[in-house]
């Protein structure tokens, strides 16, 4: 089976037993520790973390196409929105009568613009099971359709980058206009509660932050299982050679399409965390900004190694919180040389650094960033 | 006491002497003019007023004006007729109308309005008009009798037509003869009708309109048939309304895509920072207009090169610490750069101000050329487009014609053959990029004046830059100049019924599409080259 070979792997097996023993850890200082010790975890840090472990699942998304396809997306961002919209929008039907202006139907935003009934779209987000499939189905529609487009076409490389990225700057001028139905400008937030659960108590905190904590580790499972089966030599056989792999008869576009479209959906899976964590979700989540940030946490952590590309998420992004809070000016310039250093001097990222040393035991078959170079 | 007699005698010679102006004003037939208006009666009024306008006075306009606002008043005590400068408060302050002189502050208790009733106030816009209309200047007596249009009534025909008798500029006898057929459409004249077919001002339309309505069977088929001729007149216009807009927007894109057309096209270098380096060239005007202060126009002027300098330097110095480097990845080549830009952006953020700056426009830049009442063009956008066409005219020859041009495209060819022929092909990249930047720099230069210079500015443009010379096909100039106009003509004509946004959002699903049907744009490079 495919899917529990990469079990038996030992670089498998470490990040699987490094996630869980953080998740326990933070899980137990959280619970056990009392409030005004030094080790206790708040519940902020708690919901920090798991939107840490969201950016990670993303991350391992982006590293999925870009190191493993040769797929450089500027538009994961989108698919991760879009996700995330899904899940706004069954929070959002959860708030019911609780909104401000009392309607038991139509949300806030809805009432404030005079509409009168659910657009057609919004159907249907009352019920978990079709919201959480709709978090699968709308970004994986949206890369099916865009992929095949662009894959059958034989479109590659920095032209696919680009229109990546117009597609999710397209997708952002689409969702700030209110007559979208998603609430304009200032999206979808002032939720309240998920599957019944008050998203303002720390229990529900914490349990957000362990369901995210499974899903970085089955995400991470499935990309690995993708990577090691045949489907994933043929991908890196597209990334590095794509004619010649085509001679030799295989179907290049199905196995482009089917890894993004996994990609997207794991994307679209790390957004729909992401939002009721973090309380709101915006069109800014579309910006080409940060669609081309996802990149540089995975360029940081090490292209085509899937951990790297948590490392690099969790450590860019605490960079990030710290940098904002002590000086934000400063935040750019630190990852706008970040973006400069990354690929002048560290083409393998941070996982580069540690396979060196340890180069003797090597049973890993990724290969290194730099054969990865498109 | 004779010696005091005869100094008494002494200072009224002096007084009468100091006098002289008073007595010249006494002489003054203005005056007489003034006082006949303050005091006629309401059955007279109109004839006072009538003859201040044909006494040929030049001072008459500012007093029917002065009249007109309730400004004209009578000094309780001397009966001197005075203009109110200012009649806020409880002191108002005066000034003489026949010299014009200010004479203070006065309590406004010890002055008089001079009447006017609404019928005259009503017909004093057409007199000013009527004044006007004997106005040296051209271009003045074209604007007064456009503002005569529709206010003609039976009074003002008979001056009129003495008007149009003796006038000579052909554009000033057409506004006259249109503004008398508005006046005999109203009274049923048929050929005024005809006369009101060519014109285009809304006047004109809701005089014929009228006469459809009205009960005249005639007339109204006669004005309906010119109406519709004018409204075919005003969709052409119209039509070149919406063309000059996209042409507008389009000469925008070219600007700002051109550059990335040789860096991007002719080099194959993603340069994600090239939108930074058109907001250098934006602040670098902004810079020089500080520089000079007071003298917008050659500020910008200056600015050309200067901005085409700071782009370009700032493009070596990006070629020379990160490009080089990471040659032929161009994946990585697009973060670093992009890296570049947050940098860049920030920059200007923390050294110059994270809020807009503005850049004046000079004189000669601001205003419109008016071709008809329907259509006119802003000089500054006229500007932009023609100086777009030049900067590309420009390229294009350096390209064609020079032996930098030369050695560019035999380097993009085949580096390694034209390194062996004794090009420098390190020294052609520098030379290359700087171009490519400094062209930035004066889409920038060119930008200032239509849009905020502000941090920001360059994203706003990089998306948009690459997706017309993606369109255009890269490493086609010509593709990206077609490109680029066609985009900006197709982003206007889709924006009257989708909005702003919408219409872009049209136009990037409309390119996303299209790549994927001609992945090598409009105008693909064909050969060898394009393997490359």
């Amino acid at each position: 089976m495919w899917l529990t070979r990469p079990l038996q792997e030992r670089s498998t097996q470490i990040f699987l037993g490094v996630l869980f023993a953080a998740v326990v850890l933070v899980t137990f200082l959280h619970l056990f520790m009392p409030q005004d010790s030094a080790l206790h975890v708040s519940a902020f840090t708690v919901t920090l973390l798991g939107k840490y472990l969201c950016y990670a699942l993303l991350a391992v998304a982006v590293d999925l196409v870009w190191g493993y396809l040769g797929i450089l997306s500027l538009g994961h961002g989108a698919f991760f929105a879009l996700g995330g919209y899904a899940m706004g929008m069954y929070l959002m039907r959860q708030i019911g009568d609780r909104g401000v202006y009392g309607d038991p139907i139509l949300p806030d935003f809805m009432v404030f613009l005079n509409w009168q009934e659910l657009p057609w779209f919004w159907h249907g987000f009352d019920m978990a099971w079709f919201a959480f499939i709709m978090v699968l189905l709308a970004p994986g529609l949206l890369a099916l359709v865009f992929g095949f487009l662009a894959f059958r076409s034989r479109v590659t490389g920095v032209y696919l980058s680009i229109i990546t990225q117009a597609l999710t700057f397209a997708l952002m001028l689409a969702f700030f206009r209110n007559e979208m139905g998603f609430g304009g400008n200032n999206g979808l937030t002032d939720f309240k509660d998920i599957l019944g659960f008050n998203l303002r108590t720390d229990a529900t905190r914490l349990g957000l932050f362990i369901a995210t904590g499974i899903a970085l580790a089955i995400g991470y499972v499935i990309c690995r299982g993708i990577v090691t089966s045949k489907l994933g030599r043929v991908s890196v056989a597209c990334r590095d050679a794509e004619a010649r792999t085509r001679f030799l008869g295989y179907r290049v576009e199905r196995v482009q399409l089917f890894v993004f479209v996994v990609s997207a959906m794991l994307a679209g899976v790390a957004g729909a965390l992401y939002v009721p964590q973090v309380g709101i979700i915006n069109p800014s989540e579309f910006s080409p900004l940060f669609s081309i940030e996802i990149v540089v946490w995975v360029a940081l952590g090490g292209r085509a190694t899937l951990y790297g590309a948590v490392i690099g998420a969790i450590l860019v992004n605490y960079a990030k919180t710290v940098f904002t809070g002590i000086m934000p000016d400063a935040w750019l310039f630190a990852l706008g040389g970040l973006f400069v250093l990354v690929t002048v001097f560290l083409p393998k990222g941070i996982a580069g650094l540690l396979q060196k040393r340890r180069k003797a035991s090597q049973d890993d078959d990724t290969p290194t960033a730099q054969e990865a170079t498109v | 006491m004779s010696i005091c007699r005869s100094l008494t005698l002494l200072l009224i010679a002096l007084f009468s002497l100091l006098s002289l102006p008073a007595t010249a004003q006494e002489d003054d037939p203005g005056k007489a003019l003034l006082i006949n208006l303050a005091e006629a009666p309401a059955s007279k009024v109109e004839e006072a007023v009538n003859a201040i306008v044909s006494s040929g006075d030049e001072r008459a306009r500012g007093w029917l004006e002065a009249y007109g606002n309730n400004r004209l008043s009578r000094v309780k005590d001397t009966g001197q007729v005075v203009l109110v400068l200012n009649n806020r408060g409880r002191d108002w302050e005066i000034a003489d109308p026949l010299t014009g002189e200010n004479m203070g502050e006065m309590s406004r208790r010890e002055l008089d309005r001079v009447a006017i009733n609404n019928r005259i106030r009503g017909q004093l816009e057409g007199i000013l008009a009527m004044l006007d209309l004997n106005a040296k200047d051209p271009d003045v007596r074209e604007a007064s009798a456009q503002d005569m249009m529709g206010k003609v009534d039976a009074s003002l025909v008979e001056p009129l037509e003495a008007q149009l008798a003796k006038e000579e500029d052909a554009a000033v006898r057409n506004r006259i003869e249109e503004a008398l057929a508005i006046y005999r459409v109203g009274e049923g004249n048929l050929e005024a009708v005809d006369v009101l077919a060519g014109s285009l001002h809304p006047r004109a339309r809701a005089a014929l309109n009228e006469a459809v309505r009205g009960d005249n069977e005639a007339l109204a088929q006669r004005a309906a048939k010119a109406l519709e001729s004018i409204e075919q007149k005003l969709q052409l216009n119209r039509a070149a309304e919406t063309l000059y807009f996209g042409l507008s927007l389009g000469s925008v894109l070219v600007l700002a895509a051109i550059g990335l057309a040789i860096t991007f096209g002719v080099m194959g270098v993603i340069n994600m920072a090239h939108g930074e380096l058109i907001m250098l060239g934006a602040y670098t005007t902004w810079g020089m207009q500080q520089l000079f202060p007071g003298q917008p126009g050659l500020a910008l002027i200056l600015s050309i090169p200067a901005g085409f300098m700071v782009a370009a330097t700032a493009g070596i110095i990006i070629e020379r610490s990160v490009i080089q480097y990471l040659k032929g990845r161009p994946l990585e080549t697009l973060l670093a750069t992009f890296g570049i830009s947050l940098i860049l952006q920030q920059l200007v953020r923390t050294v110059i101000s994270p809020q807009n700056r503005t850049v004046v426009t000079p004189d000669w830049m601001s205003g419109s050329l008016v071709i008809n009442d329907a259509l006119s063009l802003t000089l500054n956008r006229l500007y932009v487009l023609a100086f777009a066409l030049i900067v590309f005219a420009g390229l294009m020859l350096i390209m064609r014609k020079t032996r930098l041009g030369l050695e560019v495209r035999a380097v993009t060819q085949n580096r390694a053959m034209a390194r062996s022929m004794g090009i420098r092909a390190t020294r052609v990249d520098i030379m290359t990029f700087a171009l490519g930047s400094g062209v930035a720099g004066l889409a920038g230069v060119a930008l200032s004046q239509l849009t905020n210079v502000g941090p920001n500015l360059g994203q706003n443009y990089i998306i948009d830059s690459f997706m017309v010379v993606v369109f255009g096909g890269v490493g086609n100039l010509w593709g990206t100049l077609i490109a680029g106009l066609s985009l900006g003509t197709i982003n206007q004509l889709l924006e009257p019924w989708a909005g702003a946004v919408l219409a872009k959002i049209i136009v990037l699903v409309f390119i996303i599409l299209f790549i994927q049907k001609r992945p090598k744009g409009l105008f693909p490079q064909k050969g060898r080259a394009a393997e490359g």
